[in-house]
C-alpha cells in the first residue's frame, strides 16, 4: 500500500486553459527561438541527432546554440511516464504519482549549510529578581554526518513527511568530495525508511549509491521495481542554458533508468523576466527542454517537472521565497505540468529569516497552504529550512510537521449529501426542543473518529507561549524512538562493496 | 451483586453513559444499563444511597476529573458525565430527603438582565448538579426583584450571576445591592462569571467570587463546603 499523501479534490489554479496553452506556445517558441545554450557536448550532440538545429559560439567556453524543434518535444513527452513511482525501504512508504491526480506528497529538503542547535537560557529580570523566563537562542554551525543522521531519524517519525531530501551539507573534516555521496546516501537510508532523494556531489560516486541502493532493495531488479532512491539534478540554468556537468550527471542517471527530477530554478527579476507570463513561459521552456533530453536518452526514463520559482528581493536582488509571488508563480508550474500529465515537483515553505518565529510561520504557512491547495504531485516544502534554505532547524521540522497536519485536515472533502443532512436535521430539531439548547452531546461520537480537529499541538498552558519549548519536548521525543536501520548483513555488504563510507556510520561496528 | 452495580454505576460515570441509549468511549457497552438504569437497580436492591454516591458517583468523577487534568478527556466528556451524574440525583433526591441525608446545598444560576447568553451559564449547571447540588437555573436576561425574590423563597447557599456583555456585567453589581438592601445578602455566597468579568471587577462590586470557568465554579464550591 502506497503512501496515501493529501487528495485535494478541486485543486486551485490561477490559469484558465487558453492561458495554459498560450504559456505552452511561448515555451515552444522560446526553444527555437533564441532556444538554449548548452556548455554539455554530449547534450548538444543527442539533441542534434533528434532534429535539434545546433551551433557552435565562439568564445573562451566550448559552448552551442540548440533550438529544439516543437515535434522533437512533443514526442519526447510522449514517452515520459505519466505515472512515477517513488519506491522505499518500507514498502508501506512508497510514492506514486499520476502525473493527472493531484494527490500531494511532502518531501524534506534540501541539503543546507547551516545546523541551527536550540537551547533555552533562563532569564532574570533585573527589577524584579524573583521573575525568570526561558527564552529559545538559536546557534547556527556547520552541519555534519550526526546531525543529518539526527534529521533522518527525526524526519522518519514525523507523520506528515512522506519521502526524504537529506537536510544538511555534511561538512566533516573527514568528508571529501570523494566520498560525500555515499555517506549522505548511506546516513540517510540507514536512519529513514522513506524514499530518499538527493543530487550527487560527485559522477564519480553514482555506480557506488546506485550499488547501494540496489543492496538494499535486494538486486538490480529489485531496485527497477523499488526504486528506493531518486535523483534531483539543475541541469539548465537559468535563463535557458544546459550546464556541463549537471547535464552530465543528468544524462548518467537516465541511462540508468532510475528516476529524476528535471529542475529549473529561475529568479523572477533576475534569470527570467518578474512579470508571471514571463517568467512560465521561460521556465516552462527550461523543464521542457531538460525532460526532452532525459527521453532522448533513455525513452521511458521516470521524470518530475522540477519547477522551483522564485522572485528577488528588491533590497539584496537575492532569493525572497517569501514573497506572495513566489507562490503565485509556483502554483502556475503546478498547474502546466498537469496539462503535459508528467508528475510534477514543487516548493513550499521555504521562508526568508534565519531564526524560528513569526515571520518564519507566517511566510512558510502561507505558501505552504496555497501551494498545497494546487495539487503538485511531489512537494518539496523545506521542512525545518530558513534563511531562503541555507539553515536547516530541527525544531522548526518538528513545527512544520505540525502545521501540514493541519493542512490535511482542511483540505479533507466536506461530507454533505441527503442522509447527513437528514441526521442533521433530526438533531437539530431535538436540540431546539431541550431547555439548555447546546448540541455538546453530539459531540461525543465524533471525538475519537479523527472527525474533529485537535488543538494546536504546542499550546502551553496559561498566558505563556511555550510553542518551542512543547515543539523541543516533542523533537526529543522523537529522537528517542527507535528507527529501522538497515539490517546488519546488508550493512557489512554495503560497507565491503562501497568505498569511503566513514566507519562510525557502521552501528553494529562501532556501537554508536 | 452490589459491588457489581456500583462498580457498573462508576465505570459508566467514567464513560458518561447517562442511559442505556448513550454511547460512551468503550463501543462494548452499547445498549447495556447506563447510569440511570443502574442507580435504580441499586435503589431496587436497598444499596445505600451514600453508597451510590461515594463509590459509584462521586468516584467515577474523581476519574473524570483526573482524565481531563491530563487532556485524555475533553470538555464534553466531562458534561456528559456530569449529566449522568447529574440524572442519578434527581433519581436519588427523594430517597435523600426521606432519609434526611444532608446534601451539598441549593445553587441558583442566572445571566443578569439585558443578556441572553446562556451557553456558559449552562455548562456550569451541568456540572454542579453533576458534582451534587441542587442546581435551580432561573435562566437568562433575569431582573433583579426576581433574583432576590427566589433568594427569599428557597435560600440556596450560592449564587451564580453570569454577562457576556461589557454592557450588562454592570447588573452583577445591581443585584448585590438588591441583596444587601433586602437583607439576604449575608444569606448567600455571590458567584460571578462570564468573558467581561474579572477577578478585579468581582471585588468591586462585593462578590464572593470570581470563576474563570466553569471547573473553577465546582472548585470555589467544593471549598466553600470544606471551610463551612
Amino acid at each position: 500500500m502506497p503512501r496515501k499523501g493529501i487528495l485535494v479534490d478541486r485543486p486551485y489554479e490561477r490559469l484558465t486553459r487558453e492561458q495554459v496553452e498560450l504559456i505552452h506556445q511561448a515555451s515552444m517558441q522560446i526553444l527555437t527561438d533564441p532556444g538554449l545554450i548548452s556548455f554539455n557536448r554530449e547534450a548538444v550532440d543527442i539533441l542534434h541527432s533528434h532534429g535539434a538545429a545546433v551551433e557552435s559560439i565562439p568564445g573562451d567556453h566550448q559552448s552551442w546554440q540548440v533550438k529544439i524543434p516543437e515535434q522533437v518535444v512533443l514526442s519526447a513527452m510522449n514517452s515520459a511516464p505519466k505515472t512515477v513511482k517513488l519506491g522505499a525501504r518500507n514498502p508501506d512508504n512508497t510514492l506514486i504519482m499520476h502525473g493527472d491526480e493531484p494527490r500531494v506528497y511532502l518531501i524534506t529538503g534540501s541539503e543546507t549549510n547551516i545546523w541551527l542547535d536550540v537551547d533555552f537560557p533562563t532569564y532574570v529580570n533585573k527589577t524584579d529578581p524573583t521573575r525568570e523566563i526561558r527564552v529559545p537562542e538559536f546557534k547556527p554551525r556547520r552541519g555534519t554526518v550526526d546531525d543529518l543522521c539526527q534529521s533522518a531519524h527525526v524526519c522518519e517519525h514525523l507523520e506528515m513527511v512522506d519521502g526524504y531530501i537529506r537536510t544538511v551539507n555534511i561538512q566533516d573534516r573527514d568528508i571529501t568530495e570523494d566520498n560525500k555521496d555515499v555517506n549522505k546516501f548511506f546516513a540517510s537510508l540507514n536512519n529513514n525508511t522513506k524514499h530518499f532523494m538527493s543530487g550527487l556531489t560527485s559522477l564519480k560516486q553514482l555506480d557506488n549509491v546506485v550499488r547501494m541502493a540496489e543492496l538494499i532493495a535486494g538486486g538490480k531488479k529489485a531496485l527497477e521495481d523499488n526504486p528506493i532512491i531518486s535523483f534531483i539534478t539543475c541541469l539548465v540554468k537559468s535563463p535557458l542554458q544546459f550546464v556541463d556537468d549537471t547535464t552530465e550527471t543528468f544524462i548518467e542517471v537516465c541511462r540508468r533508468g532510475l528516476p529524476i527530477v528535471v529542475s529549473s530554478s529561475p529568479q523572477a527579476g533576475t534569470t527570467a523576466p518578474i512579470k508571471e507570463a514571463g517568467i512560465m513561459a521561460q521556465i516552462n521552456a527550461e523543464v521542457l527542454a531538460g525532460i526532452t533530453l532525459g527521453q532522448l536518452v533513455n525513452p521511458g526514463t521516470p521524470v518530475l517537472y522540477g519547477s522551483v520559482p522564485v522572485r528577488a528581493r528588491m533590497d539584496t536582488l537575492g532569493d525572497s521565497y517569501g514573497s506572495v509571488e513566489t507562490s503565485q508563480y509556483n502554483i502556475d508550474c503546478v498547474q502546466i505540468a498537469r496539462f503535459y500529465g508528467i508528475p510534477n515537483y514543487s516548493t513550499s515553505g521555504v521562508c526568508d529569516p534565519k531564526i524560528p518565529g513569526q515571520q518564519s510561520s507566517i511566510e512558510r504557512l502561507f505558501s505552504d497552504i496555497v501551494v498545497t491547495m494546487s495539487g503538485p504531485q511531489f512537494l518539496h516544502c523545506a521542512f525545518g529550512l530558513l534563511d531562503c534554505n541555507s539553515v536547516f532547524c530541527l525544531l522548526q521540522a518538528v513545527l512544520d510537521d505540525a502545521h501540514f497536519k493541519m493542512i490535511e485536515f482542511f483540505l479533507r472533502q466536506p461530507r454533505v449529501d441527503q442522509p447527513e443532512l437528514e441526521t442533521m436535521l433530526k438533531q437539530i430539531r431535538e436540540v431546539a426542543a431541550t431547555p439548555q439548547k447546546l448540541y455538546i452531546s453530539y459531540i461525543r461520537p465524533l471525538l475519537r473518529s479523527g472527525e474533529i480537529s485537535g488543538v494546536y499541538p504546542f499550546e502551553g498552558d496559561g498566558e505563556a507561549d511555550d510553542v518551542f519549548e512543547l515543539a523541543y519536548e516533542r523533537m526529543k521525543e522523537l529522537l528517542a524512538r527507535p528507527v529501522e536501520h538497515i539490517d546488519r548483513e546488508t550493512t557489512a555488504r554495503i560497507f565491503e562493496e562501497i568505498p569511503g563510507i566513514l566507519p562510525r556510520l557502521n552501528i553494529y561496528e562501532s556501537g554508536s | 451483586m452490589s459491588k457489581d452495580i456500583i462498580a457498573a454505576i462508576k465505570k459508566n460515570v467514567i464513560q458518561g453513559r447517562k442511559t442505556q441509549e448513550d454511547v460512551g468511549i468503550d463501543d462494548n457497552l452499547a445498549r447495556t444499563p447506563g447510569v440511570v438504569e443502574l442507580v435504580q437497580q441499586a435503589l431496587e436492591i436497598n444499596i445505600s444511597p451514600q453508597v451510590i454516591i461515594t463509590e459509584g458517583l462521586t468516584a467515577g468523577m474523581q476519574v473524570v476529573g483526573e482524565k481531563f487534568s491530563t487532556k485524555e478527556y475533553f470538555i464534553p466528556d466531562m458534561l456528559a458525565s456530569a449529566e449522568a451524574v447529574g440524572a442519578a440525583m434527581d433519581i436519588m433526591r427523594p430517597v435523600l430527603e426521606a432519609a434526611n441525608v444532608e446534601t451539598k446545598g441549593k445553587f441558583a444560576i442566572a445571566t443578569v438582565k439585558g443578556d441572553i447568553h446562556d451557553i456558559g451559564k449552562n455548562i456550569v449547571a451541568i456540572l454542579l448538579k453533576g458534582a451534587g447540588y441542587e442546581v435551580h437555573d432561573l435562566g437568562v436576561d433575569v431582573p433583579e426583584e426576581k433574583v432576590v425574590e427566589f433568594v427569599r423563597e428557597e435560600k440556596p447557599g450560592y449564587l451564580g450571576l453570569s454577562a457576556l456583555l461589557t454592557t450588562t456585567m454592570t447588573e452583577m453589581g445591581v443585584v448585590i445591592k438588591a441583596l444587601e438592601e433586602s437583607k439576604l445578602r449575608n444569606s448567600v455566597k455571590v458567584l460571578i462569571g462570564g468573558a467581561a468579568v474579572s477577578n478585579e471587577f468581582a471585588q468591586e462590586i462585593g462578590a464572593d467570587a470570581y470563576c474563570v470557568d466553569a471547573f473553577d465554579a465546582v472548585r470555589v464550591l467544593e471549598g466553600y463546603q470544606q471551610t463551612g
